[in-house]
């Protein structure tokens, strides 16, 4: 009797067994990221390895196109009733959600669906860009880069030189020898909204000089923009000099080649961008074209601290019910998993953004791979100041893309216009405070978690 | 005595016509309403709340010496595209009437652009114009930077006006055929017999036949020009270089949709609405005066 009893029991397990995966409970969780092209491609596999890891939750991943439609639509959806589950937000975003209260902080969500997570094991300058002023984290840090100085070593070859420059003094005899040695674009840049964050924002963290007041930001929504009173200004008088010079060239889609692509071609020989574009640019570079990269440049006699992390983190919306939470979390158990991460740095130029994904890399050696070699140079760059250092980890400003655009229309004056460095970047903080201050009357009566 | 059908009661009617009310109430009115209140209080784009302010998000922008500088700008392109737009236009159609050759395949070939995404458009225009590897670089290797939309405010003004421009062209072409083949062909034929010769037809009899077309597209065109640009200068300026093709419309869209200030963009479209009634309002005034409608 007993026997017969387990029989059918174990008939009846092997039977949901095999069942399971067409099953038609599972329960479906939406997904939305900005992300396009061949990252659009990485990001559905890793939903697809999700999908086919376990039979419980299925995630529709969907790209919107762009950071800023992705946050608009989810917008849109979440005023509507209609959210996603799971939303990714870019940096500029990042403080409005948190002020909105329209998510489940991820810390809250991993514990009460009883996932223990070490949320130290996150790189300490990526967790903080994404976290509360008390160090919780609300989201999931997701894709995650940070701006390298892509060199031509064979130009460089010509000039006598087998290292890039690690000061902007050396940087600037480069350019000139380059100049001098027939290159017709030594540096190659460009100041539209996109690039200011390799050109401002960077440059101010590694210096560990402040873009606005109260830790940018961090520490309260009065701060007000200082970008145009540090070191940064002498970095815009020295870089208009070499581009009255020649020895910087400004390349964009409007003139009909991204510095990216140029580099890339072989036209010019340094460019400042994102580690995201270290895949990109070994497919594309040029046949027998020897290339490197290394950390950006520093001001002589200044001590290096991290630079600020690039990309997007993943949040959970508000509104939605428990067992889609369930699947949210597990989905972040899944890609917090280091072989995700080595697959995801693989595939795309991301780093890794925990401290087991980066040793589990280093471990399967794939730092010394050709492809992939020098990309740890932006872990370095991340990590480059004490963990206990007190410059701000990240920026956390309201209207960051309208103060973006308006440090670059500062640039732009400048470059373009020839107008007063000083007077044009003052206008730039003026006019961002503005924004700031409208931001938080928008927000008056919030406290910055 | 002329058969009218009639409803005995006002709410049949008003039933009737209840489906089209609605929709228009749905798509225009409420939305309109919702900018019109946005406009004046400062909403948190996830919808947490907002707070009454007043006039304040006018008064900023009214204050704000670049925001009249997109308001110069949108005049100059609004006055720039609808000027090209319509006089091309006006030209291709006077030849197309005449049967040049192979006028009927510019019947049905002109009107292509207009059914073309400003993006898609702004992607060729951008790269046709561009001052190192498009098209127009020729012209830089005679005559060194002389065009470059990438570097100088005008030429970048000029990029957006053409790109506009060559897609209205084709609406407007349509609808001046149209007009002048619906012109007598006797008044035209008498003309010739008296011995006037086709530019001198054109000038005294088609072009005074077509004031009410050109009315309507002179109003159309004003309208768009206003409200229909920004997708073209996002992808092929982006409001730059140095503020130079940053058109009013193109502000609302980066304002609101990138840069989430919802009462900031519902404020300006509110003046852009007030200023594209105003300027509808001053042609049917004083444009309309010299319209013969029949």
């Amino acid at each position: 009797m007993n026997a017969k009893f387990l029989g059918a029991v174990g008939t009846f397990a092997v039977a949901a067994l095999l069942a399971g995966p067409a099953a038609a409970d599972k329960t479906k969780i939406d997904f939305w990221f900005g992300n396009s092209g061949d990252i659009a491609k990485r990001v559905q596999e890793q939903c697809d390895r999700f999908n086919a890891s376990q039979t419980d939750y299925e995630v529709v991943c969907t790209s919107q196109g762009s950071y800023d439609a992705s946050l608009q639509n989810t917008i849109a959806a979440f005023r509507a009733g209609q959210q996603p589950t799971i939303a990714q937000v870019s940096d500029a975003g990042t403080l409005d959600i948190m002020l909105s209260g329209a998510y489940y902080p991820a810390n809250k969500l991993m514990t009460d669906m009883g996932y223990t997570v070490d949320w130290k094991d996150y790189f300490s300058g990526i967790a903080s860009y994404y976290a509360t002023s008390k160090g919780e984290m609300y989201s999931f840090p997701f894709n995650s880069s940070t701006a390298l100085m892509y060199w031509n070593k064979d130009a460089f070859a010509k000039i006598g030189k087998d290292h890039a420059p690690a000061t902007w003094e050396e940087a600037a005899a480069d350019f000139k020898a380059l100049k001098s040695a027939g290159y017709a674009c030594p540096l190659g840049f460009n100041i539209s909204r996109d690039e200011v964050w390799q050109l401002e924002e960077q440059f101010n963290a590694i210096h560990g000089e402040p873009i606005a007041t109260k830790q940018n930001g961090y520490e309260g929504l009065d701060a007000e923009l200082i970008f145009n009173k540090g070191k940064w200004v002498q970095f815009v008088r020295d870089l208009k000099g070499w581009y009255d010079n020649g020895e910087a060239v400004l390349k964009s889609k409007e003139t009909g080649q991204t510095f990216v692509e140029a580099f890339a071609n072989g036209d010019c020989q340094v460019i400042l961008t994102s580690v995201g574009d270290h895949g990109n640019i070994g497919r594309t570079a040029k046949e027998g074209m020897n290339w490197d990269v290394a950390m950006l440049p520093v001001y002589e006699g200044t001590e290096r601290k991290s630079s600020f992390v690039g990309g997007a983190s993943l949040w959970v919306l508000a509104g939605k019910s428990d067992a889609e939470y369930k699947g949210a979390a597990a989905f972040f158990d899944f890609i917090a998993k280091p072989e995700e991460a080595l697959t995801w740095s693989t595939v795309t130029g991301y780093i890794p953004v925990r401290n087991s994904g980066f040793e589990y890399l280093n471990e399967q050696g794939f730092y010394g791979k050709a492809p992939y070699k020098g990309r740890e140079l932006a872990i370095q760059s991340l990590t480059a100041s004490p963990a206990d250092d007190v410059a701000p980890h990240g920026i956390r400003l309201g209207g960051l893309l309208q103060i973006r655009q308006e440090v670059s229309n500062g640039l732009q004056a400048i470059f373009i216009k020839n107008e007063d460095v000083q007077a044009s970047l003052d206008t730039a903080a003026q006019r961002g405070n503005q924004i700031l201050r409208k931001f938080e009357q928008t927000y008056a009566g919030k406290t910055l978690p | 005595m002329e058969k009218r059908a009639t409803f005995s009661s006002t709410t049949i009617g008003l039933l009737f016509a209840a489906p089209m009310l609605v929709l228009i109430f749905v798509f225009f009115y409420w939305p309109s309403g919702q900018a019109l209140y946005w406009a004046f209080t400062l909403e948190q784009p996830w919808g947490g709340g907002n707070t009454w302010v007043g006039l304040q998000n006018f008064r900023q922008l009214l204050m704000d010496p670049y925001y009249w500088g997109a308001i110069s700008r949108s005049m100059v392109f609004g006055l720039g595209s609808t000027s090209i737009a319509m006089g091309v236009a006006l030209l291709l159609a006077l030849f197309t009437d005449r049967e040049m050759r192979g006028h009927k395949a510019y019947r049905s070939v002109f009107i292509w652009p207009y059914a073309i995404a400003a993006p898609a458009l702004g992607l060729a225009f951008r790269f046709i114009l561009a001052p190192e590897a498009g098209f127009l670089s020729l012209i830089n290797q005679i005559w060194p930077g002389l065009w470059n939309p990438a570097m100088d405010g005008t030429d970048a003004m000029i990029a957006v006006i053409i790109a506009f421009s060559w897609k209205y062209i084709g609406y407007n072409f349509i609808f001046f055929l149209s007009a002048l083949q619906s012109i007598p062909r006797s008044l035209i034929e008498a003309a010739a017999m008296d011995g006037s010769g086709p530019m001198r037809r054109m000038w005294d009899i088609q072009l005074p036949l077509l004031t009410p077309t050109l009315f309507f597209l002179l109003v159309i065109n004003i309208t768009e020009s206003f409200q229909d640009s920004f997708g073209i200068v996002d992808i092929m300026t982006q409001g730059g270089p140095a503020r130079a093709t940053e058109l009013m419309v193109y502000k609302i869209y980066f304002d609101g949709f990138k840069g989430l200030d919802y009462s900031g963009a519902a404020a300006q479209s509110i003046i852009l609405m007030g200023l594209v009634v105003l300027l509808t309002i001053v042609q049917f005034r004083f444009v309309e005066r010299r319209v013969h409608y029949k």
